[in-house]
């Protein structure tokens, strides 16, 4: 029986269960013997003019080597590396005349040790010009006060597709909201760290806390001007990405080039609240959408306008919005859409992708959409949707915008999600409840989303397969885990594929020179690309391998089979006679069993589910209790459940933080108020339940596995879900939209607004 | 100033800085790296160790408040007879994912057991209120926090489709 498909508990855990992972501050390298220690000087102010920056007093402290500022660094500042940012909106390395937001690198003290650098970094006197701060992108997009005086504009980016003015024309129902998807942060529990040490031979070993090591690599070299090569980049185990971590910081680099400076290597571990206010955001995206049809519930048209908040320096997170867009017509069957989308500059911290990255803005906005549009003709939110899915007989389907999804079963997942939730009986007790007029409502939420995964944007993926001398097996994929078991599920491929017991595999990942090529984990990319090319690496392995074993056995090679139980080539029928990999390997010589290959889909894949959450609103205070998840997520064909389902949980969870809990927020003066684990509002055990786990599986046909991507689902249907439910739960109060996240004092002052008469 | 104390079973003495932290003390002066540092107000529990017996996060005690004492870390748990039970439940219900929480949860979660040997699911999540993990949604600590406390658990899945 075939090992894929079955819950294999994973071979990198008791490590991490005994001694614990190595993290980059971890990590006890003789090359790093006698680090100094990087802390970075960071501005206080979200807009201001460097008049002066004064170091005598912090270069003169106990313990310290040099303090740098940016005329010592004499590096070039970065544009934007997407191309379709602006340009002219450059990041220095360390500040450059202006900061732009609190926390922005301004000075760099080097150190014997960590404490006395903390003590230093106090010493450098930064005097600050306050400027104006621009805080809010809807004030941003006024351009009264510009960021970036060579750009001109706050404006970073803009998609204008047109604008049907008659777009609502002839419908019955028109309803529009402004909604706000708040910014979020990532939040992974190792902070950003890195250590520099060049060698004799003139290269840099840089140990970086990554999801894209080749990427990371390139980015410190192009920085720096230094030729392809010369960076030997080395993620190690990462505590954590959610999209904070493609790629390497600013202060990487700066970290990189201090080593060089020093001739010494250089550690550096930032501390929660710089990792708080300097970290990218997610999220960050203002909406305002619009939707218009008929009574009997058929949806007409769907208008949504994104407003992308960027932070100070565009980066990923300014184009995110185009995915946004891009999914814009979310599960229905919609005739007309339009989206059109702009990116703002703020004095806030830049934006970057956090689980989902693009698509779960999309999702809250179409399912608000469905929720207000229901409500407006007084209709089950279920029924309208239903009413309005793109058949499953329709697939491939193209949508308003232009987006083809390759399959997917919509009503399939809706009926799963709401039979598992027991949907009528939940809908009964809520209308008993209301009867009795208790003072805890239920309200129930929806949320039926598709995403997309791994289109050609993604890349390829590098995967290598090796058959050793004495029969083991070593992979080197160019995905980057941290989290998500690729060590156990590659060894699952290559031991179905090549009869090699799962122990006798080792999967080597997150290092440049043994890996140039690579991509890494992010966007639920990892299986579908960087399995695939694990699984076609090891294919072509075998085929050279039973061409050798059809030599040694004096047969045709396409009469050699391999019994992936024993592990042994035999001629068909004849398994008495046989080889083993050892006497296969000898026979190939050194590097003879050394397949490389590079997968890249076609075309990408459109995970999708339905979730329904019940949630239960005090109405005196109003506290949310999220009382049940109930969740269905098509991966397509699943390669080990057991880690599927974690990767289901720990997305709902975020979903559920968003919707409920969390938000980075800054005061008018772009003052981050939310800058450490006591203020900003991490979910904990406490406030979720356990999750209500349905299995679906439509595999997809774009990829020999079937796989579709799994690590952003759960984030993508939940938020939507729970905030659908709070409002579900206030609706005969006349409730109608709550913004994220619902605390207790949002909405409470939403159930007061509508009982003192004016709308919420 | 010398501060000696018991880690993990073997004595340790050491001059430490009156501000070390006992966290830094175990990861620099000791080498145990396997206690992480994940915030800076005591707020996330990946410092997480036994100090003579009970759970305390090391970053909010001095190494030299941890004179003449006994410390266990994550390091000290496993035996010559394999993991501590705690351990392999958290392998066995997938409790971990990039494991930067792992070790300082299940110190956590040993030391919730001993105060409370058959907790209900609402009483392990209360109890590990104190840790946070990004990953795992606390679905499959708590699975595990049960597991190991003997109980038996849910299917982790229902089978989908009309009927189910
Ligand atoms: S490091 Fe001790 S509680 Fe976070
Ligand atoms: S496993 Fe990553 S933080 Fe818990």
């Amino acid at each position: 029986m075939s090992i894929l498909g079955t819950r294999v508990v994973r071979k990198e855990d008791p490590k991490f269960l005994t001694v614990g992972g190595t993290y980059v501050d971890d990590v006890r390298d003789p090359r790093l013997e006698g680090a100094a220690r990087a802390t970075f000087v960071r501005s206080t102010m979200a807009h201001a003019r460097i008049s002066s920056i004064d170091v005598t007093e912090a270069q003169a402290a106990p313990g310290v080597i040099a303090v740098l500022t940016g005329a010592d660094l004499g590096l070039a500042p970065l544009p934007p590396s997407i191309p379709l940012l602006n340009q002219s909106m450059v990041r220095p390395l360390l500040a450059d005349g202006t900061v732009r937001f609190v926390g922005e690198p301004v000075a760099l003290v080097l150190s014997e040790d960590g404490p006395s650098g903390e003590d230093a970094a106090e010493l450098v006197f930064v005097d600050y010009e306050p400027l104006q701060a621009v805080v809010d992108p809807e004030d941003a997009v006024r351009d009264e006060v510009v960021l970036h005086g060579e750009a001109g504009t706050n404006l970073a980016m803009e998609m204008d597709f047109g604008s049907d003015p008659d777009l609502f024309e002839g419908c019955e129902v028109v309803v529009s909201q402004r909604v706000v998807n708040q910014r979020v942060a990532g939040a992974p529990l190792e902070v950003r760290a890195g250590a520099a040490a060049w060698g004799e031979d003139g290269r840099c070993t840089y140990w970086c806390s990554t999801q894209a090591p080749q990427a990371s690599r390139d980015t410190i070299q192009t920085a720096l001007g230094l030729e392809p090569g010369t960076v030997h980049l080395i993620a190690p185990d990462v505590g954590g990405g959610f999209g904070a971590k493609i790629g390497c910081s600013a202060e990487d680099i700066v970290v990189a080039w201090a080593a060089r400076h020093l001739g010494r290597p250089v550690r550096w571990v930032e501390t929660r609240t710089e990792n708080m206010t300097n970290m990218g955001h997610g999220r960050a995206q203002i909406q305002r959408l619009t939707i218009g049809g008929r009574r009997d519930g058929t949806v007409e048209a769907y208008r949504l306008e994104l407003l992308q908040d960027t932070g100070a320096y565009p980066a990923m997170g300014g184009i995110l919005p185009y995915l946004t867009r891009t999914m814009s017509a979310g599960v229905y069957a919609f005739p007309k859409v339009e989206c059109n989308l702009r990116s703002v500059a703020t004095n806030t911290a830049p934006t970057v992708a956090y689980r989902g990255a693009g698509r779960p803005e999309a999702t809250a906005a179409g399912e608000r959409a469905m929720d207000l549009f229901a409500a407006e003709i007084g209709m089950d939110p279920a029924e309208v949707r239903r009413k309005n899915l793109i058949p499953t007989d329709a697939f491939p389907y193209t949508t308003a915008v232009g987006t083809t999804y390759d399959i997917g079963d919509y009503t399939g997942a809706l009926d799963r999600a709401l039979e598992a939730s027991g949907y009528e009986q939940l809908r009964a007790e809520q209308a008993r409840r209301r009867q009795e007029g208790g003072r805890v409502a239920v309200g129930i939420g929806i949320s039926i989303y598709v995403e997309v995964t791994a289109g050609p944007t993604a890349g390829g993926e590098h995967g290598r397969v090796v058959v050793n001398a004495d029969g083991t097996a070593t992979v080197y994929t160019g995905t980057s885990p941290h989290g998500q078991g690729h060590v156990t599920s590659w060894s699952m491929i290559v031991s179905d594929r090549l009869g090699i017991p799962m122990d006798d595999i080792q999967v080597v990942h997150g290092d440049t020179d043994l890996i140039p090529n690579g991509v890494g984990t992010f966007g639920s990319r990892s299986l579908q690309l960087g399995g695939t090319a694990v699984h076609e690496a090891a294919g072509k392995v075998l085929d050279v391998a039973r061409g050798l074993a059809g030599d040694l056995l004096e047969a045709n090679p396409d009469d050699v089979v391999l019994d992936a139980q024993s592990g042994r080539f035999h001629v068909r029928g004849t398994p008495a006679v046989s080889k083993t990999w050892v006497e296969v390997a000898a026979a190939a010589g050194e590097g003879g069993l050394d397949v490389e290959t590079e997968f890249t889909a076609e075309s990408p894949t459109f995970p999708f589910g339905a979730h329904v959450a019940v949630v239960e609103v005090d109405l005196d205070t109003g506290k949310v209790t999220l009382v049940r998840m109930i969740t269905v997520d098509d991966a397509g064909r699943l390669l080990n459940p057991l880690l599927v389902e974690g990767q289901r949980h720990g997305g709902i969870a975020q979903g559920v933080a968003q919707a409920l809990l969390e938000e980075i927020v800054y005061d008018a003066d772009g003052n981050p108020v939310t800058s450490n684990f006591a203020d900003y509002a991490f979910v904990s055990a406490c406030e979720l339940p356990s999750f209500e786990l349905v299995a679906m599986e439509t595999p997809t046909p774009v990829n020999p596995m079937g796989a579709k991507g799994i690590g952003e689902s759960g984030t993508i249907g939940s938020t939507p879900a729970v905030q659908s439910a709070v409002v579900d739960a206030l609706a005969h109060l006349g409730v109608r939209h709550v913004d994220m996240p619902a605390t207790s004092e949002r909405v409470w002052r939403a159930i007061s607004a509508v009982a003192n008469g004016s709308a919420a | 100033m010398q501060v000696s104390m018991t880690v993990n079973g073997g004595a340790q003495v050491h001059e430490v800085e009156p501000r070390t932290l006992l966290v830094h003390h175990i990861r620099e002066a000791l080498g145990l790296t396997g206690t992480n540092v994940g915030c800076d107000t005591s707020s996330c529990g990946a410092c997480t160790v036994h100090l003579d017996g009970e759970a305390v996060k090391s970053c909010t005690v001095l190494a030299v408040q941890a004179d003449g004492s006994e410390i266990t870390t994550i390091e000290g748990m496993a035996t010559a007879e394999g993991l501590h039970p705690m351990q392999r439940a958290f392998q066995e219900q997938h409790g971990l994912q990039c494991g930067f929480c792992t070790p300082g949860m299940v110190m956590a979660a040993v030391s919730l057991l001993d105060e409370i040997p058959t907790p209900t699911e609402a009483q392990v999540r209360e109890g590990l209120e104190g840790n946070l993990c990004r990953c795992t949604g606390y679905h499959n600590i708590v699975r595990a926090v049960l597991a190991a406390s003997g109980q038996a658990l849910d299917d982790p899945v229902s089978v989908g489709g009309a009927g189910a």
